[in-house]
């Protein structure tokens, strides 16, 4: 476990110091924010009930979330493999699974700071309206859950590849394919449908964590998707070390 | 000498293509051994490979009697690697760089305090410890890989093409930053400049399109192509028609491979011949039965570097 400790803090250390992680939490929040303003507080909002709002919040935070994961994660290996640092860890008794989850993790420990800091928008309700505060924690377990299936679903793509570009292609279109099969669920007779809807990464998935309704499927869902995509991540790494 | 190093049959193919192999040698502890060959020939490939970079696609090799094909992951405990292109981050500062690789090989604590001045004292990088490395030059660079290379005091370090991109004084430095590190590694080093191989391994191996062609010492090698090539000077006989014919008339006695002539001014003709083995005496015999006056036979002395020369490029280009 040294090795997955040694390889996350200096990941994080990179986001920390990269203009890239600074630029990702800063579109995200701005344009949380003003998604939040029009569609919740503003004007155009209309009259809502505030769980209403809450849900609308955590509907759009999930797309960003989704979108910034992709964001940070195509970096994480196929950066090394261009620049040619990647041989330090292949060659220092580390295994491949403690490279792709010492990377994982430190994605996910700076995408959650991200996802946290939106945490004013919610407090915002609470102050002027009604809310629980096991919807927004709902909400937010939620969060993290989505954006931890489309860090791993990201950190797969990274691992295919030395091109930063085809990773953030190949990451963007799964992710997007993921998103999509809600809406062939949708045109597809039973029992096609049910599949599509029950693999889709949002709609069916996401909407219980929107609403504060915590379902344990749910859970397991962006858990086993976590897992599967980290474990795709893991064999590509060794299928490339030893190609 | 213990064995420390033993590849067997080892192939490396990439796709269909062959770039390796099948090479098989053995390497002992406390050897400097240099792998020479022009680029392309499959250095690169064989050392990473042997630092558990690479798998082979056939063969078995092992290092300090650990199977590097079945248990890498024990191996790159045992190895440190430097890379043509040094791997660094540029963002890190030279001993935040050094702590994270010694890391990763498994040091901590003391132990990782201690040998971080410990490596940059050897690589002359003490007064670099809080320098950026995107600051440093790549000769900094190099010294800064060196040192992640030798901070787990590994038992072998391969070095691929350490100089690199150097300059003239770095290339001296670096060499003897390697002559230092010979008394505690075995160490092995690639490269395509004769030179460096020449002034800092103990043995050679000569890689020519994937595959070994020649391994001994500097002499060894020299050794074995002095006996191939046979320089005589002759006068044309009386029924001698010049070059093209006393060409012909050697190139028909066993063991000839070829022959080269030069027609001088003075009407001397100065050969040079390749053959199989030392043949001075079944060529003196030839040329005299055919009429030449035999001026003078020996046997031609090459440099090194001649010799690397026709190693590493074949046949086609030997005697010449």
């Amino acid at each position: 476990m040294q090795a997955v400790s040694v390889v996350f803090r200096r990941e994080l250390a990179e986001y920390v110091r990269s203009v890239l992680g600074y630029v990702v939490a800063a579109a995200v929040l701005i344009l949380a924010g003003l998604l939040f303003y029009s569609q919740g507080l503003g004007p155009a909002g209309g009259e809502r009930l505030s769980g209403e709002v809450l849900a609308r919040f955590f509907f759009f935070m999930s797309g960003l979330v989704a979108i910034a994961a992709i964001a940070l994660s195509i970096r994480l290996i196929a950066e090394e493999r261009q620049a040619g640092t990647l041989v330090l860890l292949s060659t220092s008794p580390v295994k491949e699974w403690e490279i792709v989850i010492g990377k994982f993790l430190s994605a996910f420990v700076f995408l959650a700071a991200i996802t946290v800091a939106s945490f004013y928008m919610p407090l915002l309700i609470m102050v002027n309206g009604k809310i629980s505060i096991g919807q927004v924690l709902v909400g937010y377990l939620g969060l993290l859950l989505i954006g931890s299936a489309c860090l791993a679903i990201g950190v797969f793509a990274t691992s295919l590849t030395r091109h930063q570009l085809v990773a953030a292609v190949v990451g963007s279109a799964l992710t997007g394919i993921m998103f999509l099969f809600w809406q062939l669920s949708q045109v597809l007779e039973p029992p096609l449908s049910r599949v599509f809807a029950g693999l889709a990464i949002h709609a069916r998935h996401f909407i219980g964590f929107q609403t504060g309704v915590l379902h344990l499927r749910d859970v397991v869902y962006y858990l086993a998707v976590t897992y599967f995509f980290l474990l795709l991540a893991i064999k590509a790494m060794e299928v490339k070390r030893w190609e | 000498m213990p064995e420390l190093i033993r590849v067997s049959e080892v192939s490396k193919f990439y796709g269909g293509k062959r770039a390796l192999g099948p090479v098989s040698f053995e390497i002992g502890t406390g050897e400097t051994v240099g792998f020479l060959g022009l680029n392309g020939a499959g250095k690169t490939t064989l050392l990473r490979i042997l630092a558990c970079d690479l798998r082979p696609s056939a063969g078995f090799f092992s290092v300090d009697g650990v199977d590097g094909v079945a248990t890498p992951h024990h191996i790159r405990s045992l190895v440190g690697f430097l890379p043509e292109s040094p791997p660094i981050y540029p963002e890190m500062k030279v001993g935040e760089y050094l702590h994270f690789a010694g890391q990763l090989r498994g040091l901590n604590g003391a132990n990782l305090e201690r040998r971080i001045p410990e490596v940059e004292e050897v690589t002359d990088i003490v007064n670099m410890h809080n320098e950026l490395l995107r600051h440093l030059s790549h000769g900094y660079r190099q010294r800064v890989s060196l040192a992640q290379a030798i901070i787990h005091e590994p038992a072998l370090l391969i070095l691929d093409e350490p100089t690199t991109g150097l300059d003239p004084a770095q290339i001296v430095e670096m060499r003897s930053m390697i002559q230092g590190l010979k008394e505690k590694h075995t160490v092995l080093i690639s490269s395509h400049i004769l030179p460096e191989i020449h002034a800092t391994c103990d043995r050679l191996l000569v890689l020519r399109d994937g595959e070994l062609v020649a391994s001994g010492t500097e002499q060894d090698l020299s050794k074995r192509l002095e006996s191939c090539r046979i320089a005589a000077s002759v006068t044309p006989g009386e029924a001698s028609s010049g070059a093209g014919d006393i060409q012909a008339s050697l190139a028909a006695v066993p063991g000839v491979r070829s022959v080269k002539a030069t027609e001088k001014s003075d009407g001397i003709l100065e050969l040079l011949i390749e053959t199989e083995s030392d043949m001075r005496a079944e060529i003196s015999r030839a040329l005299v039965n055919k009429g030449y006056g035999l001026m003078r036979i020996d046997r031609a002395d090459l440099e090194l570097e001649e010799a690397f020369l026709q190693l590493v490029h074949g046949d086609e280009h030997a005697g010449g």
